[in-house]
């Protein structure tokens, strides 16, 4: 370790021209740390905090961004009392609750069995691991989009597959047309999507586990099963907790598979949180309405972040 | 990972070569199954429309390049006569075209939107990295008030629902003019991934042992030249994963880009659901659209494998 260090010093102190050593000397590490962390902060205050301040005020307002010439009168807490009072608001949130359960129950049996499985480190495992992870890299706009192909009730595979393995003739369903299958066909894109996720945060856990642990319980005669409650379901829940958290977070706000997938529909069967708000800021126009539950959101999603670090050190710290 | 002090052929926990195999031939099965969905939008990008649309789908079929064509241009329906006077097709799109009843009347906006996907995922990569990586390393290495409730608030604002944000931001840029310019997309997405590059770089670089600099500082380098000469070098591989995060973030947005773009700045994600034929959408085109913009995803992937975790885990999980 010594000499590549003096190398690399000897080498610094020949490289480093002495004016401008001497001239930035006076530069002290605080205002380094300053000018480091100064731009991050600026971006993330013009980009984020900024327009974050603009949505409260125009939440206690009547704006509408499709009048910008129109009076403005401040409303006081109304917006949030309708908002809060609103049926359609909490059918949404049903909505959102309904694809929440769902998408990470099936993620963490899926993804946690796949982990296991992988982690019996067969040949060839590593790669076909990586041919697994590769639908959560993919655009989710992109990938809603071609599974509406995927569902077309006529001529889709999914369909086609469907009827090949259970009889149903495939005209006789549409996953994307009927109100009571279109949630579960935005539950099965996700799944298939994001089951890669928590297969990946799974096998980082079970991966964590020291070999000694199975030894020792071996040689006291657990049996597997025993084995498998006492030693690798504690050990990896961290780990799920960490997926489930992220999931969590990522589906509540989930906007852009699900737009491409049904906009919503039929009728509201699938509009999540996020599809209501674009509704209402974007196509409605109720400016101050719509910034009144991106409030609610923030609050929302600001509470679960919360939560999350506190996991994030908790692995971390293990 | 290797086992010590066992000197039996098999450890205890090694498991059997019959649930190896069963494993195995499960976890295959899995992948085969997933990788079928996106395998068949490959394949539907070398089909033609009917081909594309014919119940039952077909897996075997003569491959066409009529969707990469459809993606590429625009095309106007002429009459046979019409077409029959024509001298013979310039090229193969022509000639497809003209099979077809049509003639090829432009380029489409795919082009466009492609390279407006490139300008603005590079644009924002090379901000938020070159951002993120002097604020990791102000965060790992000096000591900073409130360091934690900081990191947190960098945090904090990927978790915002984009279009939560994207209201007071489309109000923001339609005042600043910045509403469907490249330069305000490329603004946006480094705001958006900058946390994401602070905390995995902030991760990389508590790996670089301070003794590096700290001799480097003895013998006369100042804390800049010594970040700029020693730590950056040091840490490329992981600047180099942090990029390629943040450039599939950006290539694959779309909430903000559908909201705040509608023109000159569109990228690719909002633009191939649209990609409309003759009598409703072109799913040749659409695939093949898809393919193209999907294939820089896949390579991206590959090379990324061993850093994936990290990624999605904002650094929290490092093995």
């Amino acid at each position: 370790m010594t000499t590549p260090v003096t190398t690399l010093a000897q080498s610094a102190a020949a490289a480093t021209p002495a004016p401008l050593a001497t001239r930035l000397r006076g530069l002290s590490d605080r205002s380094v740390a300053w000018l480091f962390v100064g731009p991050t902060m600026l971006l993330l205050l013009a980009i984020n905090i900024f327009p974050l301040i603009w949505t409260i005020k125009l939440s206690f307002t009547n704006f509408r961004a499709n009048r910008p010439n129109a009076e403005v009168l401040g409303v006081g807490i109304d917006n949030y009392v309708s908002v809060l009072t609103d049926p359609d608001i909490w059918v949404a949130m049903q909505t959102t609750a309904h694809f929440l359960f769902w998408t990470i129950l099936l993620q963490v049996l899926l993804g946690f069995t796949l982990a296991w499985l992988i982690d019996r480190k067969f040949r060839g495992h590593g790669f076909w691991t990586t041919l697994i992870l590769i639908p959560m890299m993919l655009s989710p706009a992109v990938v809603g989009n071609f599974w509406a192909f995927l569902y077309q009730p006529q001529m889709g595979l999914f369909n086609y597959a469907v009827s090949a393995l259970t009889g149903i003739a495939p005209s006789s369903f549409s996953m994307l047309g009927s109100v009571r299958l279109a949630p579960w066909a935005i539950v099965i894109v996700d799944t298939w999507m994001w089951t890669p996720y928590v297969m990946l945060i799974c096998l980082a856990g079970l991966r964590s586990i020291p070999d000694y642990i199975y030894e020792a319980a071996e040689v006291d005669r657990a049996s597997p099963l025993r084995q498998f409650w006492s030693i690798t379901l504690p050990m990896v829940l961290p780990f799920v907790m960490l997926a489930v958290l992220f999931r969590g977070i990522e589906n509540f706000k989930m906007f852009d598979m699900v737009n491409l997938l049904t906009s919503g529909g039929p009728g509201s069967a699938t509009e999540l949180a996020s599809i209501t708000l674009k509704r209402e800021a974007f196509e409605k126009w109720r400016t101050g309405y719509s910034s009144a539950f991106a409030v609610i959101l923030f609050v929302a999603v600001f509470g679960m972040a919360n939560i999350y670090v506190k996991a994030l050190n908790a692995v971390k710290n293990r | 990972m290797s086992r010590t002090g066992i000197s039996t052929a098999h450890s205890v926990v090694e498991p059997t070569s019959g649930t190896r195999g069963v494993a195995g031939a499960l976890v295959v099965l899995y992948a085969v199954i997933t990788l079928v969905p996106l395998l068949w939008i490959i394949l539907t990008g070398f089909k033609t429309p009917s081909d594309a649309i014919s119940y039952p789908p077909k897996v075997l079929f003569n491959p066409s390049i009529e969707g990469y064509c459809n993606l590429f241009t625009t095309r106007s329906r002429q009459t046979p006569e019409y077409i029959a006077s024509l001298p013979p097709a310039s090229g193969r799109c022509e000639q497809v075209a003209r099979d077809t009843g049509t003639v090829v009347a432009g380029t489409s906006n795919y082009i466009p939107r492609f390279i407006n996907s490139l300008i603005i995922a590079f644009g924002s990569t090379v901000l938020s990295v070159g951002f993120g990586v002097m604020a990791a390393y102000a965060f790992s290495r000096f000591k900073i008030p409130l360091k934690d409730d900081l990191l947190f608030f960098i945090l904090s604002t990927r978790m915002m629902p984009p279009i939560a944000v994207a209201i007071p931001i489309y109000l923001m840029y339609r005042e600043l003019g910045l509403s469907d310019t490249r330069l305000g997309m490329i603004l946006l997405y480094s705001a958006v991934n900058v946390s994401l590059a602070v905390w995995l770089l902030k991760g990389f670089i508590d790996e670089i042992p301070r003794e590096y600099e700290e001799a480097a500082m003895v013998d006369g380098y100042t804390r800049l030249q010594a970040f700029r000469k020693v730590v950056l070098p040091q840490a490329t591989t992981g600047i180099v994963a942090t990029a390629i995060f943040c450039l599939i973030f950006a290539w694959n947005e779309y909430a903000f880009a559908v909201l705040l773009t509608s023109g000159t700045a569109q990228t690719a994600p909002p633009f191939i659901p649209i990609i409309i034929g003759e009598g409703g959408q072109d799913w040749p085109a659409v695939a093949a659209g898809t393919t193209i913009f999907l294939v820089p995803i896949l390579v991206f992937t590959i090379l990324l494998r061993k850093h994936l975790l990290r990624g999605i885990t904002f650094g929290a999980v490092r093995k």
